[in-house]
């Protein structure tokens, strides 16, 4: 992997720190007119999401990390690992849960996620902003209470939780926005 | 911003009108005054040998290099040897490399000299060269003037001149900058630039112009040193609102420390892995001959229009930026 000197230093340069790879996610030049000038970055430690700040000095140099972004198929969980494959070469590859974290939740089979791999690992996920699943339980809901606007909690197929309108019914499919965890919409099948 | 609008200037109407009004009054000060106008070659066959002033290197037809100025200096010191008196040039200066906020590889120089002053008088000079600048755009405080010492003493309770490394490198990081990559425990004057420009300088000209003076005698440049138990460069820095508009020294007259201290750059350079640069050797040969006492100054003008006008980058007062050329 190349090396990358600070006057290449740019947001969302891929590096390693401390041995972990990081994502530069703020660079600020401090260049005098005489004198020394230096590079202050922060940077997100892509393991654990931490955000620390580095100061270098101007010319010095960071070994780029082996990370990439792909476009991945979820197949299925056998409990400890989460396998992807890639639509293309039809690799897989199995994501532990610190990689997975609580996305977990949204994962649907044969769902596409982006898959990001480092040195051909992978240590995040990321699902769609959308996903479509179906309700394995709620509570039957009664005539009429549409117009009351109330709701009331469901269970996805993926065990996700999520609050729903009471009219939403067990089996039906419906949207659901992962960013917030919220009830989108129904689905009309 | 889609392709069709890169034509356009980054500057405003405005902004390109006030850029002509500064030209204008600053023109009628040094008229007033009697400093003459000159223009110096931008393409020198010398060139900066500042490790830390990168310059554009073009090849001249004899396949030699030329340097695209990053001051005007070198050439206007030899109009001062050549007996001109006092005089000022409005030019474009290029440093490599240099790209943001309060960076564009070309920028606008303006840059003075003044016979028989020293860099204290200078200041007064500056002060009252910014006032008729400023004239309906900012009304400023008084100046300020902190010695280099009583800078770092007041915003950082240390003494810049004795500190050791170790106790820089623990100044900063109780300024919370931990350990800072390639720069070594014994490299004082990058600990010093480092406090100075992320601890210090942010805080410096809030609203009035702040004259920094007599540096470590480390970071002299091209500034007579002044013996002492401390000797310290006679060398100045201008800022407001935390950003360096101009340097200034009380000019080194003397020929064979200049060619050291030359010499010493390029020596940092070798070690630093940077390309040589063929010294200026016309300038020594004119400090041999004598320069004039004097003391002279490089503002940057890009700059101090943008805190005249509090805009906020670069690009707002240059017609194009680097982006649009």
């Amino acid at each position: 992997m190349a090396n990358f000197s600070t006057n290449e230093f740019k947001n969302g340069l891929k590096v390693m720190v401390d041995n972990d790879p990081c994502s530069m996610i703020e660079v600020d030049m401090v260049k005098p007119g005489k004198g020394q000038a230096f590079t202050r970055v922060k940077l997100r430690n892509l393991l654990s999401g931490r955000v620390v700040e580095r100061t270098y000095k101007s010319g010095e140099s960071l070994p780029g990390a082996d990370v990439m972004d792909t476009d991945m198929q979820y197949l299925y969980n056998d409990g400890e690992f989460w396998y992807f494959m890639d639509p293309d070469t039809f690799e897989q590859v199995g994501a532990d849960a610190r990689a997975v974290g609580d996305q977990s939740k949204w994962l649907k089979e044969q769902d596409t996620c982006e898959v990001t791999l480092w040195n051909d690992s992978p240590i995040a996920i990321s699902t769609p902003n959308f996903v479509e699943l179906r309700i394995t339980e709620t509570d039957p809901g009664l005539k009429g209470d549409t117009a009351q606007g109330g709701i009331k909690p469901a269970t996805l197929e993926t065990g996700a939780m999520v609050r729903v309108p009471l009219f939403i019914e067990t089996g039906e499919l419906i949207k659901v926005d992962t960013r917030s965890g919220e009830y989108v919409g129904r689905v009309k099948s | 911003m889609g392709v069709e609008q890169h034509w356009r200037p980054t500057a405003t109407p405005l902004a390109l009108q006030q850029r002509a009004a500064l030209l204008r009054r600053l023109r009628r000060y040094f008229d007033q005054q009697q400093v003459l106008e000159v223009e110096t070659p931008l393409l020198a066959r010398g060139g900066t040998t500042d490790p830390h002033i990168p310059s554009y290197v073009v090849e001249a037809s004899d396949g030699l290099p030329l340097y695209l100025n990053t001051s005007p200096e070198f050439a206007m010191k030899r109009l001062l040897a050549a007996g001109m008196g006092s005089i000022y040039q409005v030019c474009k200066a290029f440093r490599r490399g240099e790209v943001g906020r309060l960076h564009n590889p070309e920028f606008t120089l303006l840059e003075w000299y003044r016979i028989g002053f020293d860099h204290v008088r200078l200041m007064d000079d500056v002060a009252a060269l910014v006032d008729v600048l400023a004239k309906g755009l900012r009304e400023f405080e008084a100046p300020q003037r902190l010695s280099y010492q009583v800078c770092f003493q007041q915003y950082l309770n240390v003494d810049p001149h004795r500190a050791s490394g170790r106790e820089l490198m623990a100044c900063a990081a109780a300024q919370g900058i931990g350990p800072v990559a390639g720069l070594a425990l014994d490299d004082r004057d990058g600990w010093l630039d480092l406090l100075m420009s992320h601890c210090i300088q942010p805080q410096l000209g809030q609203n009035r112009l702040t004259f920094v003076y007599d540096y470590p005698a480390t970071q002299a440049s091209l500034a007579r040193v002044r013996p002492g138990p401390v000797p310290v460069a006679e060398r100045f820095e201008l800022f407001i609102d935390g950003v360096e508009l101009a340097n200034g020294f009380h000019e080194l007259r003397d020929a064979n420390e200049q060619r050291q201290r030359f010499e010493a750059d390029l020596r940092a350079r070798a070690a630093q892995g940077l390309d040589a640069i063929f010294m200026d050797e016309r300038l020594l040969a004119a400090l041999e001959q004598g320069l004039p006492a004097c003391a002279g100054v490089a503002l940057g003008l890009d700059r101090l229009q943008l805190v005249l006008s509090r805009s906020t980058r670069l690009e707002e007062v240059q017609s194009f930026s680097f982006e649009r050329i």
